[in-house]
């Protein structure tokens, strides 16, 4: 069963820097539900993530999964991030198996890694060592680690941004059908409009200086999700029109030329452009 | 080179043969750098004993040269007078590399994980690296009962610093994110030891260890010079005593030898130790 999340008013200050990196954050995700935390670079959306997954403690306010508070990790919600960092000197099963290990739950362990690493499609990888896998075959690998230990909250930390296009897509679909099949909720944090909606029953669109939510977007389409659909288009149009809302009218019709031309890299190039607190504090109020 | 070009054999043959010349290729490629390096030493210590031979103030130690010194060295062998002093050495060596690895490797961990102990024992333990083991001496034999245990004290008091040194790098190498990982699924301080640190650093610690074996292997025969009866030190001083300077170089070689073994015993620990895959 999926957990309940609440993240109850979170600010936070990291100690050194005047403004907050997170204001007021509120927020609840039901059980099972898949969101996606989208946002500029430095927006504080992986600090939040952190703060879920009991890496970090927030300033101010609280974060509480099935009601209670998260003070630390545990591998009932559990964090993938953008490097797979797999351990170097241990087989794929040994890595997958970890989790297990860690809580003291041997009993069916090889088992229960024998149908997850069938589940991620790595079998005949099972007494490999993790170092001859390529990078998307070592993100299933961090994967079934994952969800090795039954979490029912998965983190995600941009973690196919580092993957060619192809496998990206495939983990993307994988990912989900799995939290769907197994009711995990999930949270993650992504630069990529696409797999927000390709992913994500909910998009929180976020600003920064300080890191707030500036926008929700509920995403429904059913799953299997196709990316050419109009539905499917027509959110990611929507998406990005926040984006491009957020931005001050003098950079907008530069960025916008960028946009059209290749959406991937919309994020990098407006994460430089200076943008007002005013106007993002408008979409949220819309 | 092209040997179906040199070879005016018929193919079937030389198919045939290919396995076998590839495997003497290979043989000779892997030893003849080595030979040649030993043949010079060999050539430099013919030479030395020569000069030695042919100059009338040295010439009582002519048996220095590798012609009595083989033959000492093979009757050494054949008595079978070479063992004693080989374990006595070894008993030794063995246990100040096993008390300098059990302080070393705990200090080691600690040094790279915790910032503020590198901060704090960085001079301290500077100064006490630079001070030439036996220096101790004097103190050593005063502190402990017999000589045994004094060159044991100074065997890992030299040791154990490049094996600590060695470890809190190899600590300080290791991935950040292997560690956030570790904490994300659980691993309390013994898991985070036993499955993440200890396997990360292994290959690090094998690296002190064997330098800290050189250093063992270079002190233990001075130590042994003084008040023991046993080991390759005493071997060599008594044998200056009875004038034996064929018996003398003789150890001189053992010593060399055994080391040499040591050491190439650390090499193949460090490879096994090692995660990086290979090739």
């Amino acid at each position: 069963m999926g957990a309940a999340i609440s993240i109850d008013y979170i600010t936070h200050h990291y100690p050194g820097q005047e403004a907050p990196t997170l204001k007021d954050i509120q927020v609840n995700i039901a059980p099972g539900e898949t969101v996606a935390l989208i946002g500029q670079s430095g927006c504080g959306k992986s600090t939040l993530l952190h703060m879920l997954a009991g890496l970090l403690m927030p300033s101010d306010g609280c974060v509480r999964i099935n009601g209670h508070q998260v003070i630390k990790p545990s591998p009932r919600w559990n964090m993938m991030f953008q490097k797979p960092s797999l351990y170097p000197w241990m087989t794929v099963r040994k890595n997958a198996s970890l989790g297990l290990i860690f809580q003291g739950r041997k009993r069916d362990m090889r088992e229960r890694i024998d149908q997850l690493l069938e589940t991620v499609g790595l079998t005949d990888k099972a007494e490999v060592n993790v170092q001859s896998l390529s990078g998307g075959q070592q993100q299933r690998v961090a994967l079934a680690r994952s969800l090795a230990t039954d979490p029912e909250l998965l983190l995600l930390d941009e973690p196919f941004s580092a993957l060619d296009a192809f496998t990206r897509v495939a983990l993307q679909d994988e990912v989900t059908r799995l939290a769907r099949e197994r009711g995990i909720s999930v949270v993650f944090v992504t630069h990529d409009i696409e797999e927000a909606v390709a992913m994500a029953d909910r998009v929180l669109v976020m600003g920064s200086n300080p890191g707030t939510i500036t926008a929700e977007l509920s995403i429904e389409i059913d799953h299997p999700r196709d990316r050419n659909s109009q539905a499917f288009v027509d959110r990611k149009a929507e998406l990005m029109g926040y984006f491009g809302a957020t931005r001050s009218p003098a950079a907008a019709p530069e960025a916008a030329g960028s946009e059209t031309a290749s959406p991937e890299t919309e994020d990098e190039g407006q994460a430089t452009e200076p943008t007002t607190s005013e106007s993002r504090a408008r979409v949220r109020a819309a | 080179m092209n040997r179906e070009a040199t070879l005016s054999v018929d193919p079937t043959t030389v198919e045939r043969l290919m396995p076998l010349l590839r495997f003497a290729d290979r043989a000779r490629r892997a030893l003849q750098y080595p030979a040649l390096g030993i043949a010079g030493l060999f050539a430099l210590w013919y030479w030395g004993g020569w000069a030695i031979a042919n100059n009338e103030d040295t010439m009582a130690f002519a048996s220095f040269a590798p012609g009595p010194t083989l033959a000492a060295f093979w009757d050494l062998v054949v008595s079978g007078n070479v063992w004693k002093p080989i374990e006595s050495s070894l008993y030794r060596v063995g246990w100040g590399l096993a008390y300098a690895i059990a302080i070393g490797v705990p200090l080691g961990v600690m040094i790279g994980y915790f910032l503020t102990l590198k901060q704090v024992t960085h001079v301290p333990f500077q100064f006490l690296r630079m001070i030439s083991p036996l220096a101790w001496m004097p103190i050593a034999v005063l502190a402990f009962a017999t000589w045994d245990a004094a060159i044991i004290f100074l065997i890992a008091i030299a040791a154990v610093w490049p094996i600590t040194y060695a470890t809190a790098h190899g600590v300080q190498r290791i991935d950040p994110m292997w560690l956030k990982v570790g904490n994300n699924l659980g691993a309390n301080p013994y898991h985070t030891l036993r499955y993440i640190v200890m396997p990360a650093i292994a290959q690090d610690v094998f690296a002190g260890i064997r330098l800290a074996v050189g250093v063992a292997w270079i002190v233990l025969v001075p130590a042994e010079y003084l008040g023991v009866t046993s080991g390759l030190g005493y071997a060599i001083n008594d044998a200056r005593d009875t004038l034996e300077y064929d018996k003398l170089a003789a150890f001189v070689l053992v010593i060399g030898i055994i080391g040499y073994m040591l050491d190439a015993i650390c090499v193949r620990l460090i490879k096994r130790s090692s995660y990086h895959a290979e090739g």
